[in-house]
């Protein structure tokens, strides 16, 4: 009886999650009129404006995951190390992002780093692109923590380390030769979901007017009919083509014990 | 000149001092190993040495440099631990070369170092396997070829055979005694296991709560212990209280018997208290040839531990044991027999706190 029960919860959480989906799937594939047809998704990728601001949002996101990683390894690093008491007040700072809504944060930074403030950073299109990119690291820094932290976790850092002093390394060999490629399955599911969410991410890209991805999507829904389906499918295929990827690295990961 | 000289070692943390005073001149391809129960300072002392904790006082001095302002990055001190520490990114072979190529060495230094480590410690067959699939023993040696490729000037081992089981223990204990030698490198070998230590040590440094106890070697740590601490963490021994009778002519009352000792006893009048020290094996009941002092005694219990007897004796207050080798023709006592231990007054020590 409790089997049936189970099931059916499956079931239903299934069909809740996937029938939108299908639904969404279905409708982007009638912009024919009778027959099912891709004309949604040609219309997408043939927009010069789709992979103008596809292509930003792809460099946003791979900025942000290199400054993301070199924000978060050292640091998460170093806190297990030699300021254990700290992890709790770090952990929270982390979690920051999740609390304050990304309106709040980039109102903030256009009010510390407009053109009439010490920092001009909105004076110039690569500043308003870094903070871009800072906000978005911001957004992204509970992930990529808690995936650093969780990789951390698992190895001995101290005494690895250790082992790589007492053999002549300096803390950049440390921490690029032996703790880096220990974590790296985790550094790489933090850049994915950093990945996904600078894909997806319209606050802080509208309000500072850049050309991003979430924004696009957002104009385009708001104009037609078939393409935004198409789009937000698109969207979802990156996103979980993201997850899939996660699952990849972790499985070729040749440091990795075998699974018992 | 010694080759490490470490001179009034001072260690603390916090309010706690967890290491005062210590004092140890190392000669070179010496095997010194620091002996002591959990807590004695004895890891502290060998982290201190590797520059992984910095001495609240004192002096650390390694082939006649001060090694007070060097990292453990610029020590050349190698160092195996006990969790094995090998770099699970890497492989064996990867592992034993990092070192090298930390120092920026030739690819072909690197790979001929390389091989002469692995055959060293005998994995050649091994070097592309990675960690998680060598046994503890295997990693263990790993660890050590990675130590020695560098050609530290000190090697430091921090109980590298306490993760082992105990038939692994044994034969790498004896494999690294073997490749110390061969090498000639000065090593200090940390563990609280006294046979570990007993078996391969040039000499033995004792510690308790921060001190060296005593400094000797095996030989003479085992047989002449200096304090009751190292008589009882080294080996068994048997304490035996009793009161000074005439110090001058070594005399000690233990119940209601008299026993001369071998020497007089310095410092100490009539009546005092003092503490003796017999080893299990240096007493008998049966054989007369173990010596001429007597201590008569009641058979407490006989337990057979297969090549030997262990028999446990009331005299005086004090129940004490001793062992004798099995033999067939020979009948155990009895619990409850009223025996004659025999021993020489030479193996009767007195102890000192």
């Amino acid at each position: 009886m409790k089997k049936i029960w189970a099931w059916g919860a499956l079931l239903f959480g299934l069909l809740y999650f996937t029938l939108p989906l299908i639904g969404m799937t279905n409708f982007s594939l009638k912009m024919r009129r009778g027959e099912y047809s891709f004309d949604a998704y040609a219309k997408v990728f043939g927009d010069p404006r789709f992979q103008e601001t596809f292509t930003y949002s792809i460099m946003q996101a791979l900025f942000t995951i290199v400054f993301g990683v070199l924000l978060v390894v050292p640091t998460t690093y170093w806190v297990r190390l030699k300021l254990p008491r700290l992890r709790p007040y770090v952990e929270f700072i982390t979690l920051l992002p999740l609390v304050i809504p990304a309106i709040v944060i980039v109102f903030g930074y256009i009010r510390l780093y407009n053109t009439s403030s010490w920092l001009p950073l909105t004076g110039s299109l690569t500043g308003t692109n870094m903070l871009l990119m800072f906000g978005y690291a911001t957004l992204a820094l509970p992930y990529m923590y808690r995936a650093v932290d969780t990789g951390l976790r698992t190895i001995d850092i101290a005494t690895l380390t250790e082992a790589a002093q007492s053999l002549g390394a300096g803390w950049v060999t440390i921490l690029g030769r032996i703790i880096l490629p220990n974590v790296l399955v985790a550094v790489l599911s933090g850049a994915f979901l950093t990945f996904a969410i600078v894909i997806g991410e319209f606050t802080m890209a509208a309000l500072l007017n850049r050309p991003a991805f979430g924004p696009y999507m957002q104009l385009l829904g708001a104009n037609r009919a078939y393409e935004p389906a198409a789009l937000a499918v698109i969207a979802f295929g990156i996103t979980w083509g993201c997850l899939g990827l996660i699952q990849l690295v972790s499985r070729f990961q040749k440091s990795a014990p075998p699974k018992a | 000149m010694s080759f490490l000289t470490l001179t009034n070692i001072q260690k603390s943390f916090g309010p706690v001092q967890v290491v005062h005073g210590f004092d140890m001149a190392i000669e070179k391809g010496e095997f010194v190993s620091f002996l002591g129960p959990s807590g004695c300072g004895k890891t502290t002392v060998l982290r201190m040495i590797a520059g992984f904790e910095t001495p609240s006082g004192g002096s650390i001095v390694i082939n006649g440099k001060d090694q007070g302002t060097l990292k453990p990055n610029q020590r050349n001190i190698g160092m195996v631990f006990q969790a094995y520490a090998l770099f699970p990114n890497m492989n064996v072979q990867d592992n034993v070369a990092f070192g090298l190529k930390v120092a920026g060495a030739q690819k072909t230094e690197i790979d001929t170092r390389v091989k002469q480590m692995l055959s060293l410690i005998k994995l050649e067959h091994l070097a592309d396997r990675f960690p998680y699939q060598l046994s503890g023993g295997q990693q263990q040696r790993v660890a050590l070829a990675r130590a020695l490729a560098v050609k530290p000037q000190v090697l430091l081992l921090d109980e590298p055979l306490s993760a082992l089981d105990a038939k692994i223990r044994v034969s790498l204990r004896e494999e690294i005694r073997q490749i110390q030698q061969q090498l000639g490198i000065t090593t200090v070998f940390v563990t609280h296991d006294q046979e570990e230590a007993l078996s391969i040590s040039d000499r033995i440094v004792v510690m308790n709560a921060g001190r060296a106890d005593q400094i000797g070697t095996p030989f003479e740590v085992y047989n002449t212990p200096a304090t009751r601490f190292v008589a009882s963490f080294v080996g068994t021994l048997n304490i035996i209280e009793g009161k000074v009778a005439d110090p001058a002519a070594g005399a000690v009352t233990i119940g209601n018997q008299q026993v001369s000792l071998r020497d007089s006893i310095a410092g100490m009048k009539g009546g005092d208290n003092i503490s003796l020290a017999l080893r299990p094996e240096a007493g008998s009941i049966a054989d007369s040839a173990k010596g001429d002092t007597t201590l008569a005694g009641q058979v407490v219990s006989t337990s057979f531990l297969g090549s030997v007897i262990r028999t446990k004796l009331r005299i005086g207050g004090d129940v004490i044991s001793f062992d004798m080798f099995n033999d067939p023709g020979l009948t155990p006592p009895a619990s409850g027999d009223n025996v004659t231990l025999r021993f020489a007054a030479k193996d009767l020590l007195v102890i000192r706190e």
